[in-house]
């Protein structure tokens, strides 16, 4: 049976500006940075939690056509291509942070809700990514 | 000319972006061009293209959508509702939201139970599409100056 989740993935545009972005910006640590041939194997991942690796994933040949790559990057543009959801223990405070840092793409800032709060923001290349701070429950009451 | 096409979707989605953010002001259509750093009218234009509906109709859809989050998740009245989301009217509002979703929002309220998902996929799920039959007239939210058509 399956134990656990290895690798998901990404599609950016420019995999220097993902990682300039995901590490610089959002605070996740370089996973694994390999390159094979003209295909570069490139991974972040969550500070302790080396688990779950997120692979950067850039349309193009050899694996896709340049009229499929062409495809890909209009819909990364318009949002359209999934996004990243991830949890913290701070987010009013990460919130600060990504600004400092220079981050301006918010799609909505920290609000509160039934199950905590969360924000949104995307990355350069316009995949969503929420960020989660879960409310704190009573021992053995529902979270 | 694909870098362009490029380029204009990830502008155009980061002034949705600030629609979103302020969906609950009037909408301010040069404010919102601005963001994409194109006139008013070829911001309309290009948004319809990219995204296949009006700014102004897209707007309507996700504050009828917030609505019906609100309507689910919590018992704020209609009218708090409504005001809440942007619109000016409970008339207009109430009219919309039958429109797009296919009920009154008091009978969706009854037939529905809180949902357990993150809000962005609660509403993501339950986001009303354009409903059949409902032509793409000029959207208007009760504003005290009407919208024109687009």
């Amino acid at each position: 049976m399956i134990n656990k989740l290895n690798v998901t993935s990404v599609w950016v545009l420019d995999k220097d500006e993902a990682l300039d972005f995901y590490v610089n910006k959002l605070g996740l640590e370089k996973g694994n940075d390999v390159k094979q041939g003209t295909y570069r194997w490139l991974t972040v991942r969550v500070p302790g939690d080396p688990g779950v690796e997120i692979s950067l994933e850039a349309p193009g040949p050899p694996v896709q056509d340049e009229a499929t790559a062409a495809q890909l990057r209009e819909l990364i543009t318009k949002g359209a291509m999934g996004g990243l959801v991830f949890i913290t223990d701070d987010v009013r405070g990460l919130y600060e942070t990504l600004k400092k840092r220079g981050v301006t793409d918010f799609t909505q800032e920290p609000a509160d809700n039934f199950y905590g709060t969360d924000m949104g923001v995307r990355d350069p290349f316009g995949n969503a990514i929420r960020i989660l701070q879960r409310k704190k429950v009573a021992d053995g009451a529902k979270a | 000319m694909s870098r362009e096409v490029e380029e204009l979707n990830r502008r155009l989605l980061r002034a949705r972006d600030a629609m979103d953010r302020a969906y609950a002001e009037p909408l301010n259509v040069r404010a919102v061009a601005a963001v994409a750093h194109i006139s008013e009218a070829h911001f309309i234009r290009s948004f319809r293209a990219v995204f296949g509906e009006t700014p102004h109709r897209y707007l309507q859809r996700r504050r009828v959508e917030r609505s019906m989050f609100l309507l689910r998740e919590t018992d704020r009245s209609v009218t708090d509702i409504c005001f809440d989301i942007g619109f000016t009217s409970r008339g207009t509002f109430s009219r919309t939201f039958r429109e797009i979703v296919g009920e009154t929002p008091s009978d969706y309220r009854m037939g529905h139970e809180p949902m357990e998902a993150p809000q962005c996929f609660q509403k993501a799920a339950t986001r009303p599409s354009v409903a059949a039959g409902v032509a793409l007239k000029s959207s208007s939210f009760g504003d005290a100056s009407k919208v024109a058509a687009p």
